[in-house]
């Protein structure tokens, strides 16, 4: 076993956290949301993406009791809630982005008001630019 | 180069692990670094020491061990997706640890590249 220490100390990237999954049915949706929330700790910049079936992890009025599953879509409250504490914090260089893709969205009869956060709507190409510009990007 | 891996799928339903194996394999024989594996969602089933493939058949669990001891690769099992599915200290094969998503986020902002195996 050989831990690794890696030299992170002044080193800021942005990771771009691609969610492609509905939130039920597979794991992927929840456990991307747990890394987005320990990422937050490092004060990295990230984008939050929503695309194809991910569109409905944040989707108003998740009721999962008929599944059996957790409702987790609360959590995204706080993903809110860091964006909203790194664009007030002055000291804090962490730039947050919750980006909903377009045509995934308009493909699945969605606007923004059916969003339990506020986001930017961004066409494919236009999505292309923040992959294209994003040092990590993690996915499920 | 230094290259972060993130394994997401066990190793028997899914290529994800074989492909990030022989990967792994090709960038230390080039000579790249690979100072960190991290095993997250069913990727953890890597790390199953109870795991017992066929005689016949590629053993992923015992490869990724022995890579870790020949070239110290820091094999890091997730702690939450592990505990869901069984992985934990009494069910970690040799060579991997378990820890926390903290060390998944290091490695993405220590490494030159972060690769995704998964779906």
């Amino acid at each position: 076993m050989a831990e690794y220490v890696f030299e992170t100390e002044g080193v800021k990237k942005t990771f771009t956290f691609l969610n492609r999954k509905a939130p039920y049915g597979t794991i992927y949706a929840l456990e991307v949301l747990e890394t987005v929330l320990i990422s937050a700790a490092f004060e990295q910049h990230a984008n939050i993406v929503f695309v194809d079936d991910g569109v409905y992890q944040i989707k108003k009025d998740q009721d999962t009791a008929a599944i059996n599953m957790k409702n987790f879509s609360p959590t995204y409250g706080i993903i809110e809630m860091e964006k909203e504490d790194a664009d007030e914090d002055e000291d804090m260089d962490m730039v947050w982005r919750i980006i909903v893709e377009k045509e995934s969205m308009e493909a699945r009869g969605l606007s923004p008001d059916d969003f339990k956060v506020e986001v930017e709507v961004l066409s494919s190409a236009e999505l292309a630019d923040v992959l294209e510009q994003s040092d990590v990007v993690i996915g499920g | 180069m230094k290259f972060g891996i993130l394994i997401n799928e066990g190793p028997f339903t899914h290529q994800a692990s074989d492909s990030a194996y022989h990967f792994t394999k090709a960038a230390l024989e080039k000579g790249h670094e690979v100072p960190r594996v991290f095993f997250y969602y069913d990727g953890v089933n890597n790390a199953n020491k109870f795991s017992a493939p066929q005689a016949d058949d590629r053993n992923l669990v015992k490869l990724w061990g022995e890579m870790a001891s020949q070239h110290n690769v820091d094999l890091v099992v997730c702690v939450a997706a592990g505990m869901r599915r069984g992985i934990t200290e009494d069910s970690l094969a040799e060579g991997f640890r378990i820890s926390g998503l903290g060390q998944l986020v290091e490695a993405g902002i220590g490494c030159d590249r972060l690769m995704m195996f998964g779906d």
